[in-house]
């Protein structure tokens, strides 16, 4: 898995399928509809129904309109890799983590 | 022996654990069970309480303007910082300071005032790059990383793995082979450390390494290329596994008495659950098997304190400490491990779950087992000493 995207397809962000989504601890990715990345988040131990709650935030906020997801009990640092990876490959985060106060790591994966 | 802590100890002990239980603890109520960092502002303000408190920097030798705290002053605080949900890895969070890489109390004074002062003033951050994809445990000949010297620049190419740090550091320690003529220089003392800033071209950090330990990644670098200008040899060339090896032994006695502070506060977990929770019409705390285990617990707990304050006196005392040290950390990560084992089975199904944080120190244990030189790698430098330098 290291050094590697969500390898999922996108999926219409909607309360159906927040809701069918597993109770699992997690990763995730929010797009635009042209699968612009707009925020990597995570399903953490708080979430009271993990990816399913997380999803389901999501939706209410409205950033995007697609998703995929990741389950892993490496959430934290599964959540940093995805991060490190779009800022290698785009130069910045997604406009939904720019309220992020602490560094995000360098990374140059091999291509 | 006499473990008796003096009347300045007890009042730096009471102290830390106040602060821990007061000022730390309550902020991982709101924090994710898993997180290794606290919100900037808290770390701020209890930054600026351990300073307050004479603290910061506790490790820091007095010379570079620490504390000036002996081995086992430090070796009870560092017990006392780890009682907490993050306690192993990021005890009290950092807020206490760090010393940075001990090797660079060796540097040149310029290396100093370039790496080891800005570090301590935490204004830059350093890795330390050892163990490579070809092993860990026996660094001074598993190292294929090269460096040749081109004028004033040496050329480094090779790879690092399971380094922590790395994709944040603003230098990192680097070890690389430098002669192999198979001489004098041969295995261990054909390998040079330098400072590189990782900024550097070819200095590559490839991938994230997932571990056990969720809260932090370690990562996998490469070095392409690179050069380093001459200046930035640490010690002399070809002498660097010296360095490496003497912090290896320095650093076993605070990674045990982190791992004896999460056990102790599993046990007084257990205890306090042991003498609440019912079952079959009496109390955990009134059954022999459960009894038992809280026994065990606490002669691993004694048993593990017991090493690590000798070791931590013999190294106040000037002594040699490479047995003790190497006794310390096996003991104490090994009975670290148990002691969270039996803690979680008492709790039954609550100890596997994250609202407690037996979960997380139970994984974050069994790498401590690992970390800085295995259980193996440990018995065998004690089997070194017991059986006499001549023995082969």
């Amino acid at each position: 898995m290291g050094g590697l995207a969500i390898a999922k397809p996108w999926v219409p962000l909607t309360a159906a399928a927040a809701a069918a989504l597993p109770a699992q601890l997690g990763v995730y990715e929010i797009a635009d509809a042209d699968g612009t990345v707009v925020r990597i988040g995570y399903a953490g131990g708080r979430q009271p129904f993990g990816l399913r709650s997380a999803l389901a935030a999501e939706v209410e906020a409205g950033l995007g309109t697609q998703f995929r997801h990741e389950a892993t009990h490496g959430y934290l640092t599964r959540w940093e890799e995805l991060l490190m990876l779009h800022r290698a490959a785009h130069g910045s985060l997604p406009t939904g983590n720019a309220d992020r106060r602490t560094p995000v790591g360098r990374l140059r994966p091999l291509t | 022996m006499d473990f008796t802590l003096t009347d300045e100890q007890q009042l730096i002990v009471d102290t830390v654990r106040r602060f821990v239980a007061e000022e730390v603890v309550p902020l991982e109520a709101d924090l994710d069970p898993d997180a290794g960092e606290l919100d900037p502002d808290d770390h701020a303000r209890l930054v600026a309480m351990t300073r307050e408190m004479g603290f910061y920097g506790f490790d820091i030798p007095e010379e570079f303007g620490g504390p000036g705290l002996d081995v086992t002053t430090r070796a009870l605080m560092a017990i006392e910082m780890s009682q907490h949900r993050a306690g192993l890895y990021t005890p009290c969070y950092g807020t206490f300071g760090g010393a940075g890489l001990a090797q660079l109390f060796e540097a040149t004074e310029e290396q100093k005032e370039r790496y080891l002062y800005p570090t301590l003033r935490g204004e830059k951050l350093g890795c330390f790059a050892l163990t490579e994809p070809s092993g860990g445990s026996d660094p001074g000949r598993a190292i294929q990383t090269r460096g040749h010297q081109d004028g004033d620049e040496w050329v480094l190419n090779g790879a690092k793995l399971y380094i922590s740090g790395a994709d944040k550091a603003d230098y990192a320690l680097v070890f690389a082979r430098t002669s192999d003529d198979g001489g004098a220089t041969a295995g261990r003392n054909g390998v040079t450390a330098f400072i590189v800033e990782t900024d550097t071209p070819g200095f590559n950090v490839r991938r994230v390494v997932h571990t056990l330990r969720s809260t932090r990644y370690a990562t996998e670098i490469s070095f392409d290329e690179m050069r380093v200008p001459a200046e930035n040899v640490l010690g002399e060339v070809n002498r660097g596994f010296a360095i490496a090896n003497d912090r290896l032994s320095r650093q076993r006695i605070p990674y045990a008495a982190g791992c004896l502070g999460v056990a102790i506060k599993a046990q007084e977990m257990a205890i306090a659950w042991a003498k609440e929770r019912e079952v079959f019409g009496e109390r955990l705390a009134e059954k022999q098997s459960i009894q038992w285990m809280l026994v065990d617990n606490e002669i691993d707990i004694r048993h593990a304190r017991w090493c690590i304050l000798e070791a931590a006196q013999a190294a106040d005392r000037n002594d040699r400490f490479r047995t003790e040290a190497a006794m310390a950390k096996l003991v104490a990560t090994e009975a670290s491990g148990r002691v969270v084992d039996r803690a979680m089975q008492i709790h039954g199904g609550l100890g596997m779950t994250k609202d407690l944080p037996l979960e997380r120190w139970y994984r974050e244990l069994r790498i401590r087992r690992v970390g800085e030189g295995p259980s193996e790698v440990q018995r065998l430098i004690m089997a070194r000493e017991i059986l006499g330098g001549s023995f082969k």
